[in-house]
Order: C-alpha cells, then structure tokens, then sequence
C-alpha cells in the first residue's frame, strides 16, 4: 500500500475531476481495471444524490437487465452468466456497437466493477460506487474509463450527436435518480408517439 | 385541440395541436376552464427568454377539470383543480425540505445540462416557458398534461369560483413569498417596487404579515391606485425622485425592507437603464436592473431584501458595496408554490386575500393574441387577462 500513496493526487478531489493529463493512468493504478485491449484514454466520473436506501439502488443496478430502462443509449444488456453481460450500445449514424463487459469486482451495497472483454468496439471499464448518505438516501458514483471509437473525430462525431459519455453518462444518472425516487423517468412529450420519437 | 403557440418575438397564435396524453403513471390530464397571461409571459413575448422554439405553447397560470388520471395520480376525474406553474416530484431531496421549485427531477434529464452549466445546478421545470424549464407544453390551451399531479395540483371545493383561486397557481404564491422573504416584523416600513400582480399581493401579504407601512412604487397610475386600495402609500417615479421619497416618507432610515417585483423589464429612462439596453443588444449584459439597485441604495441599515423578479443572466453595476457596507441580507428565488398553496386557499376562503380584484379583461382562448398585444401595450388599465377556453368568441 506504500506505492499507492505515491500516485494518490494532491488532494481529495476525484480523480476524474483532476487537471493532470496522467489522471487515466492514476485511476488504472488505484482504482479501476484497464479495458481488456487498447489504452483507455478518457476518464468519466459523476456523483448523484439519491433519495432512497442504498441497498435498494444497489439491487436495480446489479439486475443488470434493468439499465436500458435509465441508460438512453443502451438498447440491451443480456446476462449471460452471473458476472459476464451482454452489451448493445447505440452510435452515431443509426449503428450500434456490442460487447462483453465481465464484473471484476463487486461488495453488496458498495461496488461494482467491470471491464470489457477481448473483441469490444468501445473498450471500456469502470465502476459504481454506492455509498450511504444518511438522511440524504445515498451517493451514487460512476467512474468510467474508454477508448472513444476512432480517437478524437469519433468522439466529435459522437458528441455531435450528444452520445458522449461523460454527457450521456451524467443524463443517465439523472434517469436513474428519477426512476427511483418518482417511480418514472421526467419528460415533456406531448404525446405517445412523440415519446416513441424522442426515445429512438 | 387549441392551444396559444409562441412563433417569435411579438407573435403569438392559436393553432390546432395534438392532443396531450398519459405518458408517466403519475400524469393527469386537466381540461383547462381558465387560465392567465402571466407579466412574465410579456418576457417571452418580448423574446428576452432564450431556447424558446417555433409553436412552444405558453402559459403557466392554469386551473381546470382533471379529465384522465395515470395509476399512481391520486386525482379523481371530475375534481377541480388548480395546478402549480412549478413541476415538482415531491419525492427528492429539495422537496422534502419544500424547496419545490429546486426540485431535482421535474426537468427531464437532458434539460438539466442548460441549468447545470448556467447556475451549477438545474432547477425544477416550469409549465409553458422555454426549454431551459424543460420545454413542457403550457396551460393557455384546452387541455394540459401535468406529471406528478399527485403531488402538484391542489383539489378546489365545489363552489368556489374559478377567479377566486387561480392565482393560487403562480402570483399569489409569489407575492406572499416575497413578503415572507423579506422578513417581516411588526412596526416595518416595506417598499414594493413594482405594482404588477406579484407586488400587489406582496402589499397585501406585507400587511397580512404584520407592517405598519407599505410604501408602493410604479409608474402607472391605475396601479398605484389598486395597491392604494390596499393601504399602501405610493410613489409614481415619474412624478417624484424615489430615493429621495423613500428616505423623507421614512425619516431619512430609510425602508426595513425592500421588495423587487419589477426584474427583467424594468421600465424607466435612467442613464443605467439605457446603458443595460445597449449592453443587452451588444450581448455585454443580459439582465436590466434598474429596480434591484434603487432597492438595495435605499434599504435602511441592516435591512432585508427580497428580490421575487425575475433575472436570468449576469448583471453588472450591481451595487455590491452597499450591499456589503450596510450589511443587508438578500432572498429571493422561484415561488415553492407547493409549500403555499392549501394556507393561501384558506386565507382565500376566509376572506383574508382578495385575488379577483386583479383581473381586468377577461376573453376566450381565440383571442389570446389581442390578449397579449393588450397586455402588453397598455399595462396601466390591464392588470390582467383571464382566458377561458369554453368563453363564446367575442362577437365583432
């Protein structure tokens, strides 16, 4: 545990709010697995407040089914043993892009892990953190590490069409927050179809 | 169905729009039997409200018959209501401590990153006023979808006029926050800037709250004689100098607490006025504010005040340093209407607040356009404009 120290940052911000440009390799040697293959070369990290127990947080997110219901972008993830899952993951362009994603790591009611298999189209790991805030229900953090398909113009593109993940990811755990604390996700449709629309 | 649509600066039409449906268990639909032009409507008439599209429908001050129910409203078909302009869960953190208007889920989630990346954090949606609140569709139609109606919308007993309690649904809420907010205590002297609806119920729930004296500030003069109406004494700027008022009509201390219920459009050609003007269209400055800092230079020592304006964006020349050299405290923010709403029914019912002395024009749906242009032209004689959507069209 000695050598951890060395590469903790200066303070206790989170690392994926750290200006230094070797925030990545920090967070791969402290706290998250790399990707399977390639280099992960952005960092995601987003905290919610959630007004519910954290162990009921904890079971939605590890039915693993239960994602695409919050995460716009997911168009399915099937279990396919206790730890690995299947992933089919919208793109920019009408197209979708697949993995394996396998849980490294997981405590009851604290954390999950996981990294993508050999094969991905978007390497990428990370965690959830679930942690118990009082009277405030509980903080749910998201840490996700990945290589944007085709380096920076992918990510442009993709941000285009606002399928980047540290925006995705931040409107998904506001989707997720909703779904537990109301019981629904928030929108402003107008009517069904409209919702169909702006669902697709 | 019929609803008031927004198409640019100065043009407002009704068109025929599909109607809105069920689409989250906790939605109700209401069938609109009346519904108000807000003076904050006037902003997005004017077009100083940004992320507003092409056929928006407007309105948030809305009040009518719940038609449909989702399986978890707790509404009945058939029930009255009227409906809060903020939509709140009631289920998050904020709205436990009834800060509805800060509530954390009542914009859907892509919404949030407009107020995430303007004011740090987004705040609750709002009916019928741009997509920075959200985008939903307003009440000055015939029918409404309102989510987490099993929490917003408070249920009117049989009997009681429309007229007499459809403010409940923004400026009557606003006005007694605003007083709240500037932290009455018996014996003050308040100045209200601003006799538009919000400052005329800020001058009642001022007096309801315990203040000797409510000094009243405008320009317009039938106005002034609506808050006059309700005790206060008056300071048309135009006729007087009203710093100078202030300070003589309070024995030169100046006013304990001061209330800004003008914002955005603060009327009045003072040179800093002009100056916002040129900023705003040169995109230097965003917000005119000739009222907040007439109000904080003539606060007294130690006083308190409240700011139920709207502002939306940066100011300069805010008067920082006499905020801090006399040690005032500020309040303000969106109304929680939620919180207000059953004491505000009840001091309705008992006779404490008088709301419809408010209400100067009165026309259907189909006229909402003239509604506008006549709000909007002529503030003095309108104070304002009830729309009813069952109301035969004005023969010509």
């Amino acid at each position: 545990m000695a050598d951890e120290a060395d590469t903790r940052p200066a303070d206790d911000a989170p690392l994926a709010a750290s200006k230094r440009r070797d925030a990545v390799d920090d967070a791969t040697k402290t706290l998250i697995d790399k990707p399977g293959q390639g280099a992960a070369t952005s960092i995601v990290g987003r905290a919610v407040t959630i007004n519910r127990p954290v162990a009921e947080l904890y079971a939605y997110w590890r039915d693993f089914g239960n994602l695409a219901t919050f995460m716009d972008n997911v168009v399915s993830v099937s279990p396919i043993d206790d730890k690995r899952s299947h992933w089919v993951v919208k793109a920019p362009g009408g197209k979708t892009v697949e993995w394996n994603a396998v849980v490294t790591e997981e405590r009851e009611n604290e954390l999950i892990a996981w990294v993508s298999e050999d094969g991905a189209d978007v390497p990428n790991s990370g965690r959830i953190d679930f942690r118990d805030a009082g009277a405030r229900g509980a903080v749910v953090t998201a840490t996700i590490l990945y290589d944007p398909p085709a380096g920076t113009i992918g990510k442009l593109i993709a941000k285009m069409f606002q399928r980047e993940p540290a925006i995705q990811a931040r409107r998904d755990l506001r989707r997720f927050k909703q779904l537990m604390e109301t019981g629904e996700i928030a929108t402003a449709s107008f009517t069904k179809k409209q919702l169909e629309e702006e669902k697709a | 169905m019929r609803a008031l649509t927004w198409h640019g600066r100065h043009d407002v039409r009704v068109d025929t729009v599909d109607d809105p449906e069920i689409l989250n268990p906790r939605d109700a639909i209401i069938k609109v039997t009346s519904t108000a032009i807000c003076g904050s409507d006037l902003h997005l008439y004017d077009g100083y409200i940004p992320t507003m599209q092409s056929g928006d429908i407007l309105g948030h001050e809305f009040m009518g018959e719940v038609v449909e129910v989702g399986p978890k409203s707790k509404l009945q078909k058939g029930q009255r209501v009227v409906v809060p302009f903020t939509i709140a869960c009631g289920s998050c953190y904020h709205c436990g401590k009834h800060q509805y208007s800060a509530c954390d889920n009542g914009l859907p989630a892509d919404n949030q990153d407009i107020g995430q990346e303007l004011y740090g954090q987004p705040m609750s949606g709002l009916f019928g006023y741009s997509h920075l609140t959200g985008g939903y569709a307003g009440g000055q139609a015939e029918y409404v979808r309102v989510p987490f109606s099993d929490v917003g919308p408070i249920v009117i007993p049989d009997g009681v006029e429309d007229e007499k309690v459809l403010f409940l649904s923004d400026i009557l809420p606003t006005g007694w926050m605003a007083a709240e907010n500037a932290q009455i205590e018996p014996g003050d002297i308040v100045a209200v800037w601003g006799c538009g609806p919000v400052g005329l119920f800020a001058v009642q729930s001022a007096f309801l709250m315990g203040a000797d004296r409510v000094i009243a500030i405008d320009h317009f003069p039938h106005r002034l004689e609506l808050a006059k109406k309700f005790g206060a004494e008056t300071i048309n700027f135009e006729e007087s100098a009203t710093y100078e008022a202030l300070m003589e009509m309070t024995g030169g201390i100046g006013p304990d607490a001061v209330i800004d219920a003008v914002g955005l459009e603060a009327h009045g050609f003072f040179v800093d006025n002009v100056l916002d003007q040129i900023k705003k269209s040169t995109f230097l400055g965003t917000d005119r504010t000739h009222s907040i800092r007439q109000a904080i230079h003539a606060c007294r020592k130690g006083g308190r005040v409240s700011m139920p304006a709207v502002y939306g964006g940066f100011v300069d020349k805010f008067p920082l340093g006499a905020f801090m050299e006399k040690g005032l405290t500020l309040k303000t923010g969106q109304t929680h209407v939620q919180h207000y709403m059953p004491a505000l029914l009840n001091a309705i019912m008992e006779g404490k607040i008088d709301t419809e002395f408010l209400i100067s024009h009165r026309m259907g749906l189909e006229d909402a356009p003239k509604g506008y242009k006549m709000f909007h032209d002529n503030q003095n004689e309108v104070t304002k404009v009830v729309l009813k959507p069952d109301f035969a069209v004005a023969a010509e």
